[in-house]
Protein backbone atom coordinates (compact mmCIF):
# COMPACT_ATOMS: atom_id res chain seq x y z
CA UNK A 1 0.00 0.00 0.00
CA UNK A 2 1.60 3.08 -0.87
CA UNK A 3 0.16 6.22 0.94
CA UNK A 4 0.34 10.19 -0.32
CA UNK A 5 2.34 11.74 1.90
CA UNK A 6 2.19 15.32 3.66
CA UNK A 7 5.24 15.75 5.48
CA UNK A 8 5.09 19.63 6.30
CA UNK A 9 7.46 22.62 7.05
CA UNK A 10 9.43 20.93 10.25
CA UNK A 11 9.84 16.95 9.29
CA UNK A 12 12.83 17.64 6.74
CA UNK A 13 14.73 20.02 9.15
CA UNK A 14 14.04 20.25 12.97
CA UNK A 15 12.12 16.53 13.52
CA UNK A 16 13.84 14.48 10.83
CA UNK A 17 13.60 11.62 13.16
CA UNK A 18 9.57 11.71 13.31
CA UNK A 19 10.19 11.67 9.59
CA UNK A 20 13.46 8.89 9.24
CA UNK A 21 11.79 6.71 11.51
CA UNK A 22 8.00 6.71 9.98
CA UNK A 23 9.18 5.90 7.06
CA UNK A 24 11.63 3.37 8.42
CA UNK A 25 8.94 1.53 10.20
CA UNK A 26 6.56 1.88 7.51
CA UNK A 27 8.55 -0.58 5.46
CA UNK A 28 8.67 -2.97 8.13
CA UNK A 29 4.54 -3.19 8.10
CA UNK A 30 4.29 -2.94 4.57
CA UNK A 31 3.52 -0.02 3.27
CA UNK A 32 4.92 3.35 1.70
CA UNK A 33 4.95 6.71 2.47
CA UNK A 34 4.74 8.60 -1.24
CA UNK A 35 5.76 12.38 -0.51
CA UNK A 36 2.71 14.54 -2.31
CA UNK A 37 4.50 16.40 -5.22
CA UNK A 38 5.03 20.74 -5.19
CA UNK A 39 3.14 20.50 -1.21
CA UNK A 40 3.21 23.74 0.91
CA UNK A 41 3.42 24.73 4.30
CA UNK A 42 0.08 24.49 5.77
CA UNK A 43 0.79 27.50 7.75
CA UNK A 44 1.18 25.51 11.32
CA UNK A 45 -2.48 26.81 12.59
CA UNK A 46 -6.05 26.69 11.57
CA UNK A 47 -7.69 30.11 10.74
CA UNK A 48 -10.13 30.12 12.66
CA UNK A 49 -12.52 32.46 11.69
CA UNK A 50 -14.71 32.68 8.67
CA UNK A 51 -12.88 35.06 6.33
CA UNK A 52 -9.43 34.05 6.42
CA UNK A 53 -9.62 32.45 2.62
CA UNK A 54 -5.80 32.87 1.79
CA UNK A 55 -4.79 31.19 4.75
CA UNK A 56 -6.57 28.19 3.44
CA UNK A 57 -5.28 27.70 0.16
CA UNK A 58 -2.12 26.23 0.58
CA UNK A 59 -3.83 23.13 2.95
CA UNK A 60 -6.49 23.08 -0.32
CA UNK A 61 -3.46 22.60 -2.76
CA UNK A 62 -2.35 19.58 -0.85
CA UNK A 63 -6.15 17.68 -0.32
CA UNK A 64 -6.88 18.67 -4.22
CA UNK A 65 -3.61 16.74 -5.17
CA UNK A 66 -4.44 14.08 -3.29
CA UNK A 67 -8.13 13.82 -4.19
CA UNK A 68 -6.32 13.72 -7.64
CA UNK A 69 -4.58 10.49 -6.96
CA UNK A 70 -6.72 8.21 -4.71
CA UNK A 71 -8.50 10.37 -2.12
CA UNK A 72 -6.20 9.50 1.15
CA UNK A 73 -3.79 11.61 2.55
CA UNK A 74 -1.20 10.96 5.24
CA UNK A 75 0.33 13.11 7.91
CA UNK A 76 2.64 12.95 10.85
CA UNK A 77 2.60 16.61 12.47
CA UNK A 78 0.20 17.07 14.94
CA UNK A 79 0.05 20.46 13.93
CA UNK A 80 -0.34 19.62 9.98
CA UNK A 81 -2.95 16.74 10.65
CA UNK A 82 -5.16 19.64 12.50
CA UNK A 83 -4.96 22.27 9.59
CA UNK A 84 -5.33 19.89 7.12
CA UNK A 85 -8.83 18.12 8.82
CA UNK A 86 -9.93 21.13 9.68
CA UNK A 87 -9.73 22.88 5.99
CA UNK A 88 -10.97 19.97 4.69
CA UNK A 89 -13.67 20.01 6.85
CA UNK A 90 -14.45 23.69 6.15
CA UNK A 91 -14.27 22.54 2.16
CA UNK A 92 -16.92 20.11 3.06
CA UNK A 93 -19.33 21.62 5.18
CA UNK A 94 -18.87 25.44 5.08
CA UNK A 95 -20.51 26.91 1.61
CA UNK A 96 -19.05 30.40 1.68
CA UNK A 97 -15.51 29.39 1.91
CA UNK A 98 -15.70 26.04 -0.58
CA UNK A 99 -17.45 29.10 -2.91
CA UNK A 100 -14.58 32.01 -2.30
CA UNK A 101 -11.46 29.26 -2.07
CA UNK A 102 -12.50 27.40 -5.34
CA UNK A 103 -13.28 30.90 -7.24
CA UNK A 104 -9.62 32.11 -6.40
CA UNK A 105 -7.99 28.15 -7.04
CA UNK A 106 -9.80 27.31 -9.91
CA UNK A 107 -8.49 24.14 -10.23
CA UNK A 108 -9.49 21.52 -13.17
CA UNK A 109 -11.91 20.19 -10.89
CA UNK A 110 -14.05 22.37 -7.76
CA UNK A 111 -12.84 20.68 -4.69
CA UNK A 112 -15.27 19.94 -2.25
CA UNK A 113 -13.97 17.79 0.85
CA UNK A 114 -13.60 14.49 -0.53
CA UNK A 115 -9.83 13.38 0.54
CA UNK A 116 -9.65 11.66 3.80
CA UNK A 117 -7.00 13.06 6.13
CA UNK A 118 -5.29 9.99 8.35
CA UNK A 119 -2.67 10.60 10.85
CA UNK A 120 0.19 8.18 11.00
CA UNK A 121 -1.73 6.62 14.26
CA UNK A 122 -4.81 6.31 12.65
CA UNK A 123 -3.22 3.92 10.29
CA UNK A 124 -2.06 2.28 12.78
CA UNK A 125 -5.30 1.69 14.42
CA UNK A 126 -7.51 1.77 11.64
CA UNK A 127 -5.60 0.47 8.33
CA UNK A 128 -3.46 -2.04 9.93
CA UNK A 129 -4.51 -2.89 13.32
CA UNK A 130 -2.72 -2.63 16.61
CA UNK A 131 -2.61 -6.19 16.74
CA UNK A 132 -1.07 -6.99 13.56
CA UNK A 133 1.80 -4.44 14.85
CA UNK A 134 1.70 -6.18 18.09
CA UNK A 135 3.05 -9.03 15.89
CA UNK A 136 5.32 -7.73 13.91
CA UNK A 137 7.27 -6.36 17.24
CA UNK A 138 10.50 -8.04 17.03
CA UNK A 139 11.93 -6.35 20.03
CA UNK A 140 9.14 -5.37 22.74
CA UNK A 141 9.76 -2.47 24.86
CA UNK A 142 9.01 -5.11 27.79
CA UNK A 143 9.09 -3.05 30.97
CA UNK A 144 9.47 0.22 30.02
CA UNK A 145 6.62 3.05 31.55
CA UNK A 146 6.21 5.59 28.76
CA UNK A 147 3.81 8.37 28.90
CA UNK A 148 1.30 9.20 25.98
CA UNK A 149 1.45 13.35 25.50
CA UNK A 150 -1.02 14.07 23.22
CA UNK A 151 -1.10 18.08 23.54
CA UNK A 152 -4.09 19.85 21.79
CA UNK A 153 -3.92 19.41 18.19
CA UNK A 154 -4.87 16.26 17.51
CA UNK A 155 -7.97 16.08 19.66
CA UNK A 156 -9.81 18.71 19.81
CA UNK A 157 -12.38 20.14 18.52
CA UNK A 158 -13.61 16.17 19.00
CA UNK A 159 -16.21 16.56 16.21
CA UNK A 160 -13.20 17.59 13.45
CA UNK A 161 -10.88 15.96 14.15
CA UNK A 162 -12.84 12.48 15.36
CA UNK A 163 -9.38 11.20 16.36
CA UNK A 164 -10.23 9.57 19.77
CA UNK A 165 -12.30 10.63 22.82
CA UNK A 166 -10.85 14.22 23.79
CA UNK A 167 -10.82 13.78 27.14
CA UNK A 168 -9.97 10.00 27.74
CA UNK A 169 -8.37 9.02 24.39
CA UNK A 170 -6.52 5.93 24.38
CA UNK A 171 -5.21 5.64 20.98
CA UNK A 172 -1.80 6.39 22.22
CA UNK A 173 -1.90 4.18 25.12
CA UNK A 174 -3.05 1.47 22.99
CA UNK A 175 -0.05 1.97 20.42
CA UNK A 176 2.22 1.74 23.37
CA UNK A 177 1.03 -1.57 25.08
CA UNK A 178 1.18 -3.16 20.95
CA UNK A 179 5.38 -2.19 21.30
CA UNK A 180 5.16 -4.03 24.25
CA UNK A 181 5.80 -1.29 26.55
CA UNK A 182 3.56 -0.29 29.56
CA UNK A 183 1.43 2.79 29.16
CA UNK A 184 1.27 5.35 32.19
CA UNK A 185 -1.80 7.60 31.85
CA UNK A 186 -1.23 10.85 33.89
CA UNK A 187 -3.75 13.75 34.42
CA UNK A 188 -1.95 16.16 31.93
CA UNK A 189 -1.37 14.30 28.92
CA UNK A 190 -4.01 16.26 27.06
CA UNK A 191 -3.13 19.89 27.96
CA UNK A 192 -1.44 22.59 26.25
CA UNK A 193 2.88 22.80 26.24
CA UNK A 194 3.03 26.55 25.38
CA UNK A 195 3.13 26.09 21.90
CA UNK A 196 4.60 28.80 20.45
CA UNK A 197 4.04 31.25 23.32
CA UNK A 198 7.81 30.35 24.12
CA UNK A 199 8.97 32.83 21.57
CA UNK A 200 7.08 35.38 23.26
CA UNK A 201 7.28 34.76 27.09
CA UNK A 202 9.34 31.87 27.92
CA UNK A 203 7.98 31.58 31.11
CA UNK A 204 4.75 30.96 30.51
CA UNK A 205 6.23 27.66 28.59
CA UNK A 206 8.09 27.30 31.26
CA UNK A 207 4.70 26.89 33.40
CA UNK A 208 2.34 24.54 31.61
CA UNK A 209 5.91 22.04 30.63
CA UNK A 210 6.27 22.24 34.82
CA UNK A 211 2.92 20.73 35.46
CA UNK A 212 2.86 18.12 32.60
CA UNK A 213 5.96 16.76 33.59
CA UNK A 214 5.19 16.92 37.24
CA UNK A 215 2.29 15.09 36.53
CA UNK A 216 3.66 12.49 34.57
CA UNK A 217 6.52 11.86 37.09
CA UNK A 218 4.33 11.42 39.78
CA UNK A 219 2.89 8.64 38.18
CA UNK A 220 6.07 7.31 37.54
CA UNK A 221 6.52 7.55 33.83
CA UNK A 222 10.43 7.20 32.48
CA UNK A 223 9.85 8.64 28.92
CA UNK A 224 6.80 10.46 27.57
CA UNK A 225 6.01 10.19 23.41
CA UNK A 226 4.61 12.70 21.08
CA UNK A 227 3.73 13.31 17.68
CA UNK A 228 4.42 17.36 17.07
CA UNK A 229 7.67 18.89 16.99
CA UNK A 230 6.76 22.11 19.24
CA UNK A 231 5.50 19.98 21.98
CA UNK A 232 8.93 18.07 21.92
CA UNK A 233 10.63 21.37 21.54
CA UNK A 234 8.77 22.54 24.86
CA UNK A 235 9.20 19.36 27.14
CA UNK A 236 13.20 19.58 26.14
CA UNK A 237 13.97 23.18 25.65
CA UNK A 238 11.22 24.80 28.43
CA UNK A 239 11.55 21.76 31.09
CA UNK A 240 13.39 22.68 34.14
CA UNK A 241 17.21 21.09 35.19
CA UNK A 242 15.43 19.04 37.82
CA UNK A 243 12.83 17.66 36.12
CA UNK A 244 13.82 16.19 32.89
CA UNK A 245 12.09 13.18 31.39
CA UNK A 246 13.60 11.56 27.94
CA UNK A 247 11.02 13.03 25.20
CA UNK A 248 10.54 10.59 22.30
CA UNK A 249 8.50 10.85 18.95
CA UNK A 250 6.37 8.16 19.18
CA UNK A 251 7.62 6.98 15.80
CA UNK A 252 11.00 6.53 17.11
CA UNK A 253 9.99 3.85 19.90
CA UNK A 254 8.06 2.20 16.91
CA UNK A 255 10.91 2.30 14.76
CA UNK A 256 12.75 -0.05 17.85
CA UNK A 257 9.87 -2.34 18.58
CA UNK A 258 10.18 -3.27 14.50
CA UNK A 259 13.94 -3.78 15.20
CA UNK A 260 14.81 -1.19 12.23
CA UNK A 261 15.81 2.00 14.69
CA UNK A 262 19.70 1.49 13.89
CA UNK A 263 19.22 1.42 9.85
CA UNK A 264 18.04 5.37 10.33
CA UNK B 1 -15.46 56.30 8.15
CA UNK B 2 -14.80 54.06 11.38
CA UNK B 3 -17.01 51.34 12.75
CA UNK B 4 -18.48 52.37 16.18
CA UNK B 5 -17.59 49.86 18.89
CA UNK B 6 -20.88 48.41 18.34
CA UNK B 7 -20.73 47.58 14.76
CA UNK B 8 -17.18 46.50 14.96
CA UNK B 9 -18.34 43.60 17.68
CA UNK B 10 -21.12 42.56 15.45
CA UNK B 11 -18.59 42.34 12.64
CA UNK B 12 -16.34 40.66 14.64
CA UNK B 13 -18.95 37.96 15.99
CA UNK B 14 -19.95 37.66 12.33
CA UNK B 15 -16.49 36.88 11.34
CA UNK B 16 -15.89 34.09 13.87
CA UNK B 17 -19.16 32.06 12.95
CA UNK B 18 -19.93 31.19 16.55
CA UNK B 19 -23.23 31.54 17.92
CA UNK B 20 -22.37 33.61 21.11
CA UNK B 21 -25.77 34.26 22.66
CA UNK B 22 -26.01 30.63 23.42
CA UNK B 23 -23.02 31.70 26.41
CA UNK B 24 -25.00 30.99 30.26
CA UNK B 25 -21.75 32.23 31.95
CA UNK B 26 -21.13 29.34 33.29
CA UNK B 27 -17.42 29.65 34.01
CA UNK B 28 -16.09 26.11 32.52
CA UNK B 29 -14.07 27.44 29.66
CA UNK B 30 -12.08 29.46 32.45
CA UNK B 31 -11.85 26.75 34.97
CA UNK B 32 -10.58 24.71 32.31
CA UNK B 33 -7.81 27.15 30.50
CA UNK B 34 -4.31 26.42 31.21
CA UNK B 35 -3.62 30.10 30.28
CA UNK B 36 -5.82 32.10 32.59
CA UNK B 37 -3.45 32.65 35.18
CA UNK B 38 -1.78 35.26 33.67
CA UNK B 39 -4.93 36.52 31.11
CA UNK B 40 -6.46 39.95 32.48
CA UNK B 41 -9.84 38.82 30.97
CA UNK B 42 -10.92 35.68 31.25
CA UNK B 43 -12.87 33.70 28.51
CA UNK B 44 -16.17 33.23 30.15
CA UNK B 45 -15.92 37.21 30.78
CA UNK B 46 -14.47 37.68 27.23
CA UNK B 47 -17.36 36.47 25.76
CA UNK B 48 -19.50 38.89 27.78
CA UNK B 49 -17.80 41.82 27.16
CA UNK B 50 -18.15 40.78 23.32
CA UNK B 51 -21.74 40.55 23.70
CA UNK B 52 -21.86 43.79 25.00
CA UNK B 53 -20.10 45.35 22.76
CA UNK B 54 -17.24 46.51 24.88
CA UNK B 55 -14.49 45.65 21.80
CA UNK B 56 -12.27 48.50 23.07
CA UNK B 57 -11.64 46.63 26.15
CA UNK B 58 -11.10 43.56 25.00
CA UNK B 59 -8.23 44.81 22.55
CA UNK B 60 -6.31 46.37 24.89
CA UNK B 61 -6.60 43.23 26.97
CA UNK B 62 -3.60 40.67 27.49
CA UNK B 63 -5.88 38.02 26.72
CA UNK B 64 -5.65 38.04 23.09
CA UNK B 65 -1.93 37.32 23.30
CA UNK B 66 -1.55 34.77 26.11
CA UNK B 67 -4.48 32.50 24.41
CA UNK B 68 -2.82 29.74 22.64
CA UNK B 69 -5.79 27.70 20.94
CA UNK B 70 -5.15 24.56 22.43
CA UNK B 71 -9.43 24.51 22.37
CA UNK B 72 -9.92 23.50 26.06
CA UNK B 73 -12.63 26.27 26.38
CA UNK B 74 -13.98 25.09 23.08
CA UNK B 75 -14.32 21.47 24.51
CA UNK B 76 -15.39 21.77 27.85
CA UNK B 77 -18.42 24.41 26.87
CA UNK B 78 -21.45 22.57 27.39
CA UNK B 79 -23.36 25.04 24.97
CA UNK B 80 -21.14 24.75 21.71
CA UNK B 81 -19.77 28.72 22.58
CA UNK B 82 -16.31 28.52 21.23
CA UNK B 83 -14.47 30.80 22.86
CA UNK B 84 -10.73 30.30 21.37
CA UNK B 85 -12.66 31.63 18.09
CA UNK B 86 -13.66 34.77 19.22
CA UNK B 87 -10.51 35.33 21.10
CA UNK B 88 -9.45 34.74 17.81
CA UNK B 89 -11.85 37.29 15.69
CA UNK B 90 -11.12 40.32 18.37
CA UNK B 91 -6.72 39.27 17.93
CA UNK B 92 -7.58 39.64 14.41
CA UNK B 93 -9.58 42.79 14.34
CA UNK B 94 -6.37 44.39 15.95
CA UNK B 95 -3.83 42.54 14.07
CA UNK B 96 -4.65 43.69 10.82
CA UNK B 97 -5.11 46.81 11.01
CA UNK B 98 -1.91 48.50 10.29
CA UNK B 99 1.45 49.12 12.72
CA UNK B 100 0.01 46.38 15.27
CA UNK B 101 2.02 43.37 14.68
CA UNK B 102 3.35 41.92 17.92
CA UNK B 103 6.79 39.94 17.02
CA UNK B 104 9.27 42.31 15.91
CA UNK B 105 10.49 40.35 12.68
CA UNK B 106 14.41 42.25 13.45
CA UNK B 107 14.48 40.90 16.74
CA UNK B 108 13.26 37.22 16.50
CA UNK B 109 16.85 35.73 15.34
CA UNK B 110 17.72 36.39 18.92
CA UNK B 111 15.00 34.58 20.00
CA UNK B 112 15.59 31.25 18.33
CA UNK B 113 17.47 28.77 19.33
CA UNK B 114 19.32 25.48 17.61
CA UNK B 115 16.44 22.86 18.53
CA UNK B 116 13.42 25.08 17.71
CA UNK B 117 11.43 24.15 15.32
CA UNK B 118 10.21 25.78 11.80
CA UNK B 119 6.22 25.15 13.33
CA UNK B 120 7.25 27.13 16.35
CA UNK B 121 7.99 30.45 14.00
CA UNK B 122 4.99 29.89 11.49
CA UNK B 123 2.91 29.69 14.48
CA UNK B 124 3.92 32.28 16.15
CA UNK B 125 4.22 34.63 13.20
CA UNK B 126 0.73 33.62 11.77
CA UNK B 127 -0.94 34.60 15.77
CA UNK B 128 0.89 37.71 16.33
CA UNK B 129 1.63 39.17 13.13
CA UNK B 130 -0.36 39.96 9.61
Amino acid sequence: MVYNYYPGCTLSTKAKQLDLYAKKAAEALGFELAELKEWQCCGAVYPLVQDEIGTRLSSVRSLAAAAAIDGKLVTLCSACHHVLKRVNSDMAENKEINAKVNAYLELDKPYQGETQVLHYLEVLRDEIGFEELAKKVVKPLTGRKIGAYYGCLLLRPAGVMQFDDPENPSILEDFIKALGAEPVVYDYRNECCGGYIALKDKSSAQNMVSKILTSAANKGVEALITACPLCSYNLQVNAAAAQPLPIFYFTELLAEALGVKEEV
Amino acid sequence: MHLTEKEEAAEILRISGVKADNCMQCGKCSAACPAGAKMDILPHRFVWELMNGRVNNLAASNTLWQCLSCFTCSARCPRGVDPAKLIEAVRLSVIRKQGENRLNVDELPAEIDEMMPQQALVSALRKYNK
